[in-house]
C-alpha cells in the first residue's frame, strides 16, 4: 500500500514539474500597458502585429501571452517612446534572429518568385484561353 | 494541326495530373514524416555582444557585463532559468565543462533570488558570474529565443558559437572544441 502510494507521489511530483516551468516574475513595464500617448501605441501595436512570438511562433507578439513576448513588447514600447522608427526595431530584431522573426512581407531577391508566380500564371492562363477562342475561327480551312 | 499529330502527346498527357499528385503526396508525407526544425539560430553569430550590465542574481556570486568578455579570455555565456526542466539536465556537462576550465557566465531570464539559490543548491553552481535579466534584455540581444541556450564568446567580445537547447553529455566535446576554435582570433 504504502509502495503504490509512494509512487503516487513520485507521480503527482513529475506532473507538478512542468507547471513550474513558468517564471514568477512580474511581467515586464511595457508588457500590457499602452503607451500614455494613442499615436505612439498604435504605431506600437501595429509593429508587434507583425512580429512573430519565438516562443509560440504562429502568433504574433501581440497575440501571445509568453513572457517572452511579453519582454518583446517592453522593448518595443520602450524603443517607440525613445522616438525610434518602427521599421528601425523590426530592422534592431532581424538582425538578431533573422527575416524569420517578421512577418511583414518582403520583395528579396529570395522572395520575388512568390510576387512574379501569380503574374506569370495569369498570363499564361491568358495565353490559353486566347487559344482556345481563337481556334474555331478558321473554319474554312478543315 | 492534323488529329494524328495531337495524339501522342495526348497519350503523354493523361499521366501529368498522376504524377503531380504522386509529387505532392511525396511532398505531403515528407513533411509528415521528417520532423520540422524549430530551432531559431541566433543571427549575431560572429558579431559582437551587445552593451549590458546586469545585476548580481546570487549572492555568491557578482554580476556580469559586457566588459567581462573582453579581457582575452574565451567564456561561456550560459542563458538559463530556475524555471527551466531543461536547465538541470545539462547541470552536470556545465559543471564538466566548467571542470576542465572554461569560465561560465550564467543569465538568469526573469528569475527571482532566492530562486536562483535554491536552484544552485541543487543542482551545483559551475558559473563565475550570474547576472539577472529580468526582462530578458540581454536574451532579446544575443538572439536567443529560448532557455537554455549557451554561447561562446571570444576574448574580444565576439560571438563564436551558439548552442540551442541543453548540452548534453554528447554536446561537452563539441562545445569544447569550439571553444578552442574560439582562442584563435577571427
Amino acid at each position: 500500500m504504502s509502495r503504490i502510494l509512494a509512487c503516487l507521489a513520485l507521480f503527482a511530483a513529475m506532473l507538478s514539474v512542468p507547471a513550474a516551468a513558468q517564471d514568477q516574475l512580474p511581467p515586464a513595464p511595457y508588457a500590457y500597458r499602452q503607451l500614455e500617448d494613442p499615436a505612439q501605441e498604435q504605431k506600437a501595436q501595429d509593429l508587434m502585429e507583425t512580429l512573430r512570438c519565438l516562443k509560440c511562433q504562429s502568433q504574433s507578439i501581440a497575440d501571445s501571452d509568453a513572457s517572452m513576448a511579453g519582454d518583446m513588447r517592453n522593448q518595443v514600447r520602450l524603443r517607440i517612446k525613445a522616438g525610434e522608427d518602427p521599421e528601425a526595431i523590426r530592422a534592431w530584431l532581424v538582425e538578431r534572429y533573422g527575416d524569420y522573426v517578421s512577418y511583414k512581407p518582403e520583395l528579396t531577391a529570395l522572395t520575388w518568385p512568390l510576387f512574379a508566380a501569380p503574374l506569370v500564371l495569369l498570363l499564361l492562363a491568358l495565353l490559353l484561353l486566347r487559344k482556345r477562342f481563337t481556334r474555331r475561327l478558321p473554319v474554312g480551312e478543315e | 494541326m492534323s488529329a494524328p499529330d495531337k495524339k501522342p502527346g495526348k497519350r503523354w498527357a493523361i499521366w501529368l495530373p498522376l504524377v503531380l499528385f504522386g509529387g505532392f503526396f511525396v511532398l505531403v508525407m515528407n513533411g509528415l514524416v521528417r520532423p520540422a526544425d524549430r530551432d531559431i539560430e541566433s543571427a549575431m553569430v560572429g558579431k559582437t555582444l551587445p552593451e549590458f550590465t546586469l545585476a548580481a542574481g546570487s549572492q555568491e556570486r557578482p554580476g556580469l557585463a559586457t566588459d567581462d568578455f573582453r579581457k582575452g579570455d574565451v567564456r561561456l555565456l550560459n542563458i538559463f532559468a530556475s524555471w527551466c526542466v531543461p536547465c538541470a539536465a545539462e547541470a552536470p556537462q556545465l559543471d564538466q565543462i566548467a571542470r576542465a576550465g572554461v569560465p561560465i557566465d550564467g543569465v538568469a531570464i526573469r528569475d527571482r533570488e532566492q530562486d536562483i539559490a535554491r536552484f544552485l543548491a541543487r543542482y551545483g553552481n559551475p558559473f563565475a558570474t550570474i547576472g539577472k535579466d529580468d526582462i530578458s534584455e540581454v536574451q532579446l540581444g544575443i538572439g536567443s529565443s529560448g532557455v537554455p541556450e549557451t554561447f561562446v564568446i571570444d576574448g574580444t567580445g565576439t560571438i563564436r558559437y551558439q548552442h540551442i537547447g541543453p548540452i548534453m553529455e554528447r554536446d561537452v566535446q563539441t562545445i569544447l572544441a569550439e571553444v578552442k576554435k574560439a582562442e584563435a582570433p577571427l
